[in-house]
């Protein structure tokens, strides 16, 4: 077996400019090609877990460690995080008005391509490839990034530069949020498209509800609460969860408190 | 080295056309604005009595004239304005050395990727232009049109009854301070007139002068709009104008004659010890139309807001402008719009970008008058703080004297918050190339309306401005 791609020891975190501690010594291994389900209630930390990672300015390590591809990621920028491979879908994915989508990722790509000259061509070859296994219609490319768009449209966003990006670890934050069934199925299916192409790729999938795992089927399940992993399992755990809540864990971790 | 060869070219350049007597060469004149001052200036440019006469009462004007104290801050202008050369015979200009010129400057050009004959021009160090063949066969499709695109000088010796007809009709010597002093002093600008009924593809660009009098301080333009007629004129451009004087003070005249189509579009980029305080102003006649595009970049202090005034019935304004401010600048810009016939529409579109301590101001005046019944108008102003520091205010006057107008007025402040950079940092662009994006997506609806070639010089010069801003 070859080292994790992602390697989460101990980490804690709280929010930047407050004493608000959320991360509280997670610990967490995902191999290459893996999918993992983090769970939790509102407020546990899941949300910050994704944000962290991806090295957003509102949190503040305060402690542990994590290693991508064996190299510490806490200390680089979001930008050198993504250009290792890392990608973030947000949960609530932000406008960028008057920037199309097509001249966003663009520059994205540029910025992936360094001082290599992106090749104009070939990025039309493959935003249109990726668009077309995504069943995205080519239109959608000149609208500007997230501005007026619906729930439902700015994820599929996501995963269209998730699919251009082609990221080795994609971060999911609550992808299913804010979703109806039609277009929670059709992210999902948008997802495992992705993977099919890319069997390789890594996913963290974060979410509130089981009712996502049903259509991204995960490998591993963990639940986390208040700023820890408690319990990790197959995809049976997601499912118990379904049934019983968080409700054992949440008195659990309170009695340890206390 | 090519920069020496360049020197050494000029110079010899100079030999071949004679200017070998050292007095005659670097005409100008003594620094400060007096009545010698002006009366050398005209003079000096051969001009009839009358021009001499309309100079002499503006410099009346403009000393009986106060500093005004509402805008940018102007409390030290004086002094600039006691040490300036309010006249320097142009050819002199170009005696400038490639050399001299500071090394940002060059920078900036390459950056750009300007071709180094075109950065000798901007740079006012080199007078030919290789497009000079592109400008001669336009040139000659405009002749035949009978279009006159002169310098102001020309236009005033060649056409003088034409000259005389329009000069100084759409905006008074005593229309302000400034307006006073241009009409005291101006030299430099384009005179053009387009005959009714013609309509022109091609943009009539300054730039294709630049080997005549270009962009002076004190530069004058009339343009005359023919019935009918449809034409775009390009003023500057967007690399930054090196100069070495601190102080411009243009007035542009339009006159959009019955039915005509007119677009002036300018995007200027000042040093930025520049104090730019220019009056240009359209008189658009029934069922025109009028439209600025109007970009300001650099300088220390710039107050401009290009205006319509829609006399006739129907008649149509539009007014665009971006403003940028960066460290130590203040852009006061806007436009006005004065509705005084029926049916008439206007709208006024205003972006601003601030960044570093860099100070953006909103200023428009809409007027609607008793009896312009039916106006409409909508302004619409936008602008975006780059960082903490930064500042805009709004200052929109309205003064509407007919009960029929439409009037909508919306204003927006944002701000590039962490959470818009993170997200595209989150894709993989640094911070500064997120910015750039921010603010190219900011300007995109003014942008798209700018011939490509200017679209593309903007948002580089953008980029250029964006760099190093983040810490």
């Amino acid at each position: 077996m070859s080292a994790p791609i992602l390697k989460i020891e101990n980490l804690q975190a709280k929010v930047a400019d407050e004493d608000l501690q959320i991360l509280r010594g997670v610990d967490l291994e995902l191999n290459a090609g893996e999918i993992h389900a983090i769970m939790g209630p509102n407020g546990s930390g899941k949300s910050t877990l994704a944000k962290v990672l991806a090295g957003h300015p509102g949190y503040e390590v305060t402690g542990g460690t994590a290693t991508f591809e064996g190299e510490d990621i806490l200390e680089a920028e979001p930008d050198e995080r993504s250009q290792a491979g890392i990608f973030l879908a947000f949960q609530y994915p932000v406008d960028i008005p008057g920037v199309s989508i097509a001249n966003f990722l663009r520059t994205a790509l540029q910025a992936h391509a360094g001082d290599e000259e992106l090749d104009l061509f070939e990025f039309q070859d493959l935003l249109m490839e990726k668009m077309d296994l995504l069943d995205m219609d080519p239109s959608f490319a000149e609208r500007p990034v997230n501005d007026g768009f619906s729930g439902g449209e700015k994820k599929r966003n996501e995963i269209l530069q998730m699919a251009c990006l082609q990221p080795k670890l994609a971060l999911m934050d609550e992808t299913d949020s804010g979703l109806d069934i039609d277009a929670l199925q059709i992210v999902a299916n948008g997802v495992n498209k992705l993977r099919e192409d890319n069997p390789e790729m890594t996913v963290l999938l974060i979410t509130h509800y089981q009712r996502l795992l049903n259509y991204i089927e995960p490998d591993f399940v963990h639940v986390i609460v208040q700023g820890r992993i408690v319990e990790s399992g197959g995809p049976e755990l997601a499912l118990r969860l379904e049934d019983e809540g968080y409700a054992t864990w949440q008195s659990e971790v309170t009695e340890e408190v206390g | 080295m090519p920069q020496n060869e360049t020197v050494q070219d000029l110079q010899l350049d100079e030999y071949k056309y004679g200017f070998v007597d050292e007095e005659q060469h670097v005409f100008r004149t003594q620094p400060g604005l007096s009545e010698e001052v002006v009366r050398q200036i005209s003079a000096n440019k051969d001009e009839p009595a009358w021009m001499l006469d309309f100079r002499l009462k503006a410099l009346e004007v403009y000393e009986s004239k106060p500093m005004p104290t509402w805008g940018g801050d102007l409390s030290t202008l004086q002094e600039t304005l006691d040490e300036i050369y309010f006249y320097v015979r142009p050819q002199d200009k170009m005696e400038r050395s490639w050399d001299d010129v500071p090394a940002n400057i060059k920078e900036t050009f390459e950056k750009l990727g300007i071709p180094e004959a075109e950065q000798k021009v901007l740079a006012g160090v080199g007078a030919q232009y290789e497009s000079e063949m592109v400008y001669h066969s336009l040139k000659q499709e405009w002749e035949d049109k009978g279009v006159i695109f002169d310098s102001i000088e020309d236009g005033l010796k060649n056409h003088p009854e034409l000259f005389r007809k329009y000069f100084g009709t759409v905006i008074p010597t005593a229309d302000n301070k400034f307006s006073a002093m241009n009409s005291a002093v101006w030299s430099g600008g384009s005179f053009v007139y387009i005959p009714p009924g013609v309509e022109l593809e091609t943009p009539l660009q300054a730039y294709f002068r630049v080997n005549q009098e270009r962009m002076g301080q004190f530069e004058r333009t009339l343009i005359i709009a023919g019935e009918g007629s449809r034409a775009h004129y390009i003023e500057g451009c967007t690399a930054p104008v090196y100069s070495t004087e601190s102080f411009h003070s243009g007035v542009i005249e339009i006159v959009v004659e019955k039915g005509a189509h007119f677009r002036y579009t300018t995007i200027q980029n000042w040093s930025n010890n520049m104090y730019n305080l220019v009056t240009q102003r359209a008189l658009v006649h029934e069922g025109a139309t009028m439209e600025w595009l109007d970009g300001n970049l650099g300088s220390k202090l710039t107050m401009k807001y290009p205006s319509c005034y829609l006399i006739g019935e129907g008649a149509h304004g539009n007014i665009l402008s971006i403003a940028y401010a960066g460290d130590g600048q203040h852009q006061d810009t806007g436009g006005k719009i004065i509705h005084a016939a029926p049916n008439t529409t206007s709208s006024i579109v205003s972006k601003s970008i601030s960044k570093g301590t860099g100070r953006s101001s909103y200023r428009g005046l809409l007027q609607v008058h008793d009896g312009a019944r039916n106006a409409k108008s909508n302004v619409e102003c936008d602008a975006l703080l780059i960082d903490e520091n930064a500042k805009t205010d709004t200052y929109p006057y309205i003064e509407i004297d007919e009960k029929t107008a439409h009037i909508g007025h919306e204003a927006t402040v944002s701000k590039v918050g962490d959470e818009q950079l993170f997200y595209l940092m989150s894709r993989g662009m640094s911070e500064e190339e997120a910015m750039a994006l921010i603010v190219r997506g900011f300007i995109e609806p003014i942008a798209k309306l700018l011939p490509l070639e200017y679209a593309v010089e903007l948002n580089r010069l953008i980029e250029l401005e964006m760099e190093g801003s983040v810490g």
